[in-house]
């Protein structure tokens, strides 16, 4: 079994690029190998490959946060450029509300600045402020009436050891192909707005930011087991929503378990 | 012998290629003889990447003037 969808090709296809403005996000990197795919696909030389540049970034990013912490508001300002999207699209997506998501939003980084005089540098920059963004995020949703008992602490009501699978059917070719951009980023946004905020919160930073099961559980203040049980939980249920929709029509035969 | 359950178990560590060896070989055998288990993993795998492959949407350009408005008003507070 190939191990094929985390792992990036041996070789570096986007050596092609002149000059690299800073760092380049592993998703840069991603859409950038995707173009290089079709290149090769058509037959069209890649230029030879190179030393490919370690999965990590090269960027220090510790210096900057130094910097920040002796008040150097250029260098905090770097790290908001650098995080704001994600820290808003996580706020959105927990909160389900564009102004609650903005209020977040302000209050993660006006705290991060407040109290970067704490922050240890024994862990990444993005995992402190995600556990301040998440935090604000679960007031914001306790303060609505409705979502009191919204808590990422309490245990998952339905039992995690019985998964959900019934739809059994392979996916008509590739959604993003299928799809414009935009279509298929409402659909991904529904399906993932409809899973329960402990699911979606650990699937969102495990999956989509890709932070590892450790980050994850520290910056959400949960255990490795729970963050593994709730990812299962997640992946299977989204999966079993995009596969509703996503399906070879006609080709779910099996029944299962 | 694996059953489908115990691939469904194991089928986040699988995915994430965190298993052992001898338990991934014993994943891999039951994933190759068992159809069912097999489109489970695939469109699970598939699910990951089409999440993966999304860009987050631009920030809206006054959410990003605001936020930068608050925090050079605390940064001014803080320094004054």
């Amino acid at each position: 079994m190939e191990r094929t969808y985390r792992t990036a090709p041996q070789y570096n296809k986007f050596a092609c690029i002149p000059s690299i403005p800073r760092r380049i996000s592993t998703r840069e990197k991603r859409r950038v190998r995707l173009d290089a795919d079709k290149l090769e696909a058509r037959g069209e030389p890649l230029i030879p490959p190179i030393e490919a540049s370690a999965s990590e970034p090269a960027f220090d990013e510790s210096e900057l946060v130094a910097k920040a912490r002796t008040g150097d508001a250029r260098a905090f300002s770097e790290l908001v450029h650098k995080y704001e999207r994600k820290i808003y699209r996580l706020a959105r997506h927990i909160t389900n509300s564009d102004e609650d998501a903005e209020d977040v939003l302000q209050e993660a980084f006006l705290k991060a600045y407040e109290h970067l005089d704490r922050f240890q540098g024994n862990s990444k920059f993005y995992t402190w402020i995600v556990r301040i963004a998440v935090n604000e995020a679960l007031m914001k949703l306790r303060k609505r009436k409705s979502d009191r008992t919204v808590s990422l602490d309490e245990p998952p009501t339905e039992g995690v050891e019985d998964p959900v699978v019934r739809e059994i059917a392979v996916w008509e070719g590739n959604p993003e192909q299928r799809y414009s951009q935009d279509e298929l980023r409402t659909i991904l946004d529904s399906a993932i707005q409809n899973l329960k905020p402990a699911f979606r919160t650990v699937f969102l930073l495990r999956d989509v930011d890709e932070l590892s099961t450790e980050e994850t559980a520290e910056a959400l203040g949960l255990s490795i087991p729970a963050v593994k049980s709730r990812l299962l939980r997640a992946r299977l249920e989204l999966r079993e929503r995009l596969t509703r929709l996503f399906k070879k029509k006609g080709d779910d035969v099996f029944a299962y378990l | 012998m694996l059953t489908c359950k115990d691939f469904l178990r194991e089928l986040n560590d699988y995915l994430d290629s965190t298993t052992d060896v001898e338990l991934r070989k014993q994943l891999e055998h039951h994933v190759n003889e068992c159809p069912n288990c097999w489109v489970i993993f695939d469109t699970s795998k598939k699910t990951i990447n089409v999440y993966q492959g999304m860009e987050p949407k631009a920030i809206p350009q006054p959410v990003h003037d605001r936020l930068m408005a608050a925090l050079e008003r605390r940064m001014a507070s803080k320094s004054g």
